[in-house]
């Protein structure tokens, strides 16, 4: 009941979350019932990779909160993700244990190789999932509470705030990339045994990760559905059309700002935590500048201020990339160059926006003819 | 609300225009980067009063509307609302939930909302962000809205998307969007500039049924406009008044026709 009045009027919310249901049945089922002989039998780690394009897909969902409705463009959302995935790092590696190269069973491997006597105070708790799920959504928000407080309250807004989000994620690379800060250095966190007791190598484990990350992404589309059909959301699309205005009516703009933002920095952690445990890997690299720009590129690809544009340019995306990386891949770049380039002059409403059109000229014609 | 309850009562009750002025403004400077915009201003309006305020261009209008609604903090002087209400010390949205609304010169309305969102999202009430997340418009809100889309001629369009609104249309909206906040002192900055006759004529009578229920202020340049809604006109000038008084009297004034022709 709850759910159909927050998709009200969203159709296309409701074909992607039909469609999401469906591929969750569906793909363990090709998995686990049909014979590995069998031409519709879908291997592990193809679940694997759809995993990951799920949790790709919430993260845009994330940037097109803060960017399709609220205009402000993050060029960091790859360090909120990164920071969530950090975190789920730390419990995967205190649950290897003492099944590491040196076999400690308090420290991890990285620390025994830096002659680190005891876990720093800020790995502590790590050993307990319900404290790393915590992490997952409490350190993306507080960084994001606190970068947006400074910013907001001090109004910087437009390109200057872009170029400090794109600063912020730069920065923490650099910051993970030193081996004193207790993360793993250059190499990061990795060599992931268990998660919650369960081997990453089993297919069900596997199977959990991609249902969850799938879970993950229709209740993350749901709330900010929610959010977006509220009063809240109207008054934040007031802000991103007419920001002074909305001041001038009363609204205290940087709060709203803040409250957003901190929520789509949670979102993208999460989808960082279900990120590293399918890809058994969470490295500076994440945090590159890079990655951040990727983001916004799926979610103007799919449509701004739609949200399940953002998860069809995602997925879109993100499959083109595997393709092509694997025929050509010094030409990516390129190709997504190109891509970007194209949709901005010709679908600059991205996909979702060819749909509405589609959509309302097609409504037209029946109209004509009844 | 850093002030906590307290001073939220004495915000909404106590306007007190007891001797009779809603608006004072005393001996205000303002000077950017040298150039003085207000020049020893004094200024009072009487609650429920229909002013008009003309004066040729830098004559510190826009400045001075500034001022009131604490987008600009004047150098020196005093700006009361009521006799108890201190205008410098309130930030923007304070002076806004004070009372005090305004409607600026370029329309600008929330253009991918419908009418009657725009009405919503300007409303009285609660606006802290965990407040709107779970917000329903009340029965009398409803009213108000009903109310309101009446006197600014726009029911039948309350759905409408307000970008899809004529000019004239969006004015009106505009003004809708200060009613609904049930502001005692409404700024209106040149409501009239780039509207048909029609439009300015039923704008006229819109500002004219306004005043007594709230006090008005508006800044305009059209002066048969001016004529067909005053009772009181204040021209400015350099930033301070030149004249007040009946739209006759001050045409009479040989100072600001002075000023006038000399432009």
């Amino acid at each position: 009941m709850f759910i159909s009045q927050i998709l009200k009027n969203d159709r296309g919310g409701q074909i992607m979350l039909a469609v999401l249901a469906a591929v969750l049945i569906v793909v363990p089922l090709l998995n686990l019932a049909v014979a590995d002989t069998n031409p519709l039998h879908v291997p592990t780690y193809l679940v694997t990779l759809m995993g990951k394009y799920l949790t790709y897909a919430l993260l845009a969902v994330a940037v097109d909160l803060v960017w399709g409705y609220l205009g402000i463009l993050s060029l960091g959302h790859g360090a909120f993700f990164a920071l969530g995935g950090y975190a789920m790092g730390m419990y995967l590696m205190r649950q290897i244990g003492d099944r590491g190269v040196y076999g400690n069973p308090d420290l991890p491997d990285f620390m025994v190789f830096l002659n680190w006597k005891e876990l720093p105070w800020f790995w502590q708790g790590f050993d307990m999932f319900w404290f790393a799920m915590l992490m997952v959504l409490f350190v993306p928000g507080l960084l994001a509470f606190i970068f947006g407080w400074l910013a907001f309250r001090s109004r910087v807004t437009g390109v200057y705030l872009s170029i400090m989000t794109q600063a912020m994620t730069y920065a923490l690379m650099w910051a993970f990339l030193r081996n004193e800060m207790g993360f793993g250095g250059n190499n990061g966190l990795t060599d992931f045994k268990d998660i919650l007791g369960f081997s990453l190598q089993s297919d069900y484990t596997r199977i959990a990760l991609f249902i969850a990350s799938g879970l993950a992404l229709g209740l993350a589309y749901l709330l900010c559905r929610f959010i977006i059909n509220s009063k809240l959301g109207r008054i934040t699309v007031a802000i991103r059309d007419a920001e002074s205005r909305t001041h001038f009516v009363g609204y205290k703009v940087e709060n709203y700002k803040v409250w957003i933002f901190t929520v789509s920095a949670m979102l993208a952690g999460v989808a960082g935590a279900l990120y590293v445990p399918q890809v058994g890997i969470i490295n500076p690299s994440e945090f590159s500048p890079l990655n951040s720009i990727e983001i916004v590129i799926w979610v103007a690809m799919g449509g701004r201020a739609t949200l399940y544009g953002a998860v069809l340019g995602a997925i879109l995306v993100n499959y083109a990339k595997t393709v092509f990386t694997g025929l050509m891949p010094e030409s990516w770049l390129f190709m997504l160059g190109a891509l970007f380039v194209l949709v901005t002059l010709y679908l600059p409403r991205g996909l979702a926006g060819v749909w509405v059109s589609l959509k309302t000229s097609f409504g037209r014609k029946r109209g004509v003819a009844a | 609300m850093s002030e906590g309850e307290g001073a939220h009562f004495y915000r909404e009750g106590a306007l007190d225009t007891s001797h009779k002025a809603i608006l004072y403004l005393e001996g205000l400077n303002v000077s950017f980067d040298g150039f003085k915009a207000i020049n020893d201003l004094n200024l009072y309006i009487d609650a429920g009063e229909l002013r008009c305020i003309i004066g040729p261009n830098g004559a510190g209008k826009t400045t001075m509307m500034d001022i009131i609604t604490g987008k600009t903090k004047p150098d020196s002087g005093k700006a009361f609302f009521g006799q108890t209400i201190d205008l410098l010390k309130l930030s923007e949205p304070e002076i806004a939930n004070a009372g005090i609304g305004r409607k600026f010169q370029k329309p600008t309305v929330f253009e991918s909302h419908s009418v009657a969102e725009n009405l919503e999202l300007a409303m009285k009430g609660d606006k802290r962000v965990w407040f709107s997340l779970r917000a329903k418009l009340t029965a009398e809100q409803k009213n108000l809205m009903e109310e309101t889309l009446q006197t600014i001629g726009l029911t039948e369009h309350y759905h409408k998307q307000a970008g899809a609104l004529s000019h004239g249309q969006k004015q009106w909206l505009e003004i809708g969007m200060l009613l609904v906040q049930k502001p005692y002192l409404l700024l209106v900055d040149e409501p009239v500039a780039g509207m048909t006759h029609q439009e300015m004529d039923r704008t006229a009578e819109l500002l004219k049924s306004l005043a007594g229920k709230h006090s008005v202020v508006v800044v305009e340049h059209d002066m048969e406009f001016v004529r067909s809604i005053a009772h009181k006109v204040t021209v400015l000038h350099q930033g301070s008044v030149l004249a007040e008084g009946s739209m006759d009297e001050v045409q009479q004034n040989p100072r600001v026709v002075e000023v006038y022709l000399g432009e």
